[in-house]
């Protein structure tokens, strides 16, 4: 009957750990690949509203992004009403004609007209600033715009 | 001399290296948002000419500073205007569109080419009830044209495919069906509800 007594060892085995890298790499190639590199470091708060009847931004046209919102902590000198960023730095609005034609003169010529300006606004913004932007656009006739917004119930944004 | 085996090289420390990468993965990471409601400003005018149009036929929607909503300076709820904008739209007035299933009401829009929704909104008024009022509006039209799309897709051989389907199909790589008959159909029934969303300072 000795044949089957269990062999007794009181310690647990212990657990390989030989495939911990394994694991922790694909984590790490999954968010190699999903990463976005951030362009411009925002200074202001830019919590976008939702919508739900959105489109797509086309990646095939070149876009362009204009931030608006209150100057974030750090920058409370910049004042706490909703402020306009382009590129790195705060702007004003008239700023804008020469941000849109900086933009076109970097696309190649064919792609001009397809330019889309992406207005990332802050949902607590006054619409304001958002109907300054919308004037000087059409100065310099950049007439395609995109409300970007997440995707989500539009009746929540009100409360 | 005998062969020398080389060296175990340890890979117990390729854990840290890969969690120390993947820690600033993590923390460098925003998933950026890339969709919202496309719109097409006006282009400045010279000109002075003033288009008449019959007051019947414009749908003035107004959000106040205190973000209410007045439509034909009535107050409404924002869960409302969707189902007001498209009886406005879909009138029919003036028997022209065969199409339309609205009210057929004198009082309100001729017919979808004629109606033009005005949107306006004051200084104060805040961006997200702005969104909120521009969603509503262009799901008002979205609706009207799945409704046609699905009228007329069939005939056309686009069957159960609503507008918003073919305008993702129509720019999607992978789609099968023919593409110049998509646009077709997608064209005609922008031009039976045209988009006239008129946004005013």
């Amino acid at each position: 009957m000795s044949k089957f007594k269990k062999k007794k060892s009181g310690d647990l085995p212990a657990i390989s750990t030989a495939s911990l890298p394994d694991i922790v790499f694909m984590l790490l190639f999954f968010f190699m690949v999903a990463t976005v590199m951030r362009e411009n470091t925002l200074m202001i708060q830019n919590s976008l509203p939702v919508a739900d009847q959105i489109e797509k931004l086309d990646k095939k046209n070149p876009i362009s992004y204009i931030y608006a919102g209150k100057p974030s902590r750090g920058y409370e000198k910049f004042g706490t009403e909703a402020r306009l960023q382009l590129n790195d730095k705060f702007a004003d609005v008239n700023e804008i004609t020469a941000f849109v034609n900086a933009e076109r003169a970097a696309l190649r010529e064919e792609l001009i007209p397809f330019l889309t300006i992406s207005l990332k606004v802050d949902r607590d913004a006054n619409m304001g600033i958002v109907g300054d932007i919308k004037q000087e656009l059409r100065k310099v006739n950049a007439l395609k715009i995109n409300y970007t917004t997440g995707k989500g119930d539009a009746l929540t944004n009100i409360n | 001399m005998a062969k020398r085996s080389a060296p175990e090289v340890n890979a117990g420390s390729m854990a840290d290296i890969a969690f120390l990468l993947l820690i600033f993965f993590l923390v460098t990471t925003t998933i950026e948002k890339d969709s919202g409601i496309n719109r097409k400003l006006p282009p400045m005018e010279d000109s002075e000419e003033d288009v008449i149009i019959k007051q019947k036929n414009i749908f003035t929607v107004l959000i106040n500073g205190k973000d209410q909503l007045l439509v034909e300076d009535d107050l409404m709820e924002v869960k409302d205007l969707r189902k007001a904008a498209m009886e406005f739209l879909d009138n029919n007035g003036d028997g022209s569109c065969n199409f339309c299933r609205g009210k057929k009401d004198p009082s309100s829009s001729d017919n979808p080419d004629k109606a033009i929704i005005s949107l306006k909104n004051e200084r104060e008024t805040s961006y997200a009830a702005y969104i909120s009022v521009q969603n509503e509006l262009v799901g008002a039209y979205n609706e009207l044209r799945n409704r046609r799309a699905l009228e007329i897709g069939g005939s056309k051989g686009f069957p159960n495919m609503n507008f918003v389907e073919m305008q993702s199909n129509y720019k999607d790589a992978r789609f099968t069906g023919n593409k110049t008959k998509l646009k077709e159909v997608i064209d005609q029934i922008k031009v039976e509800y045209p988009l006239k969303l008129s946004e005013v300072q």
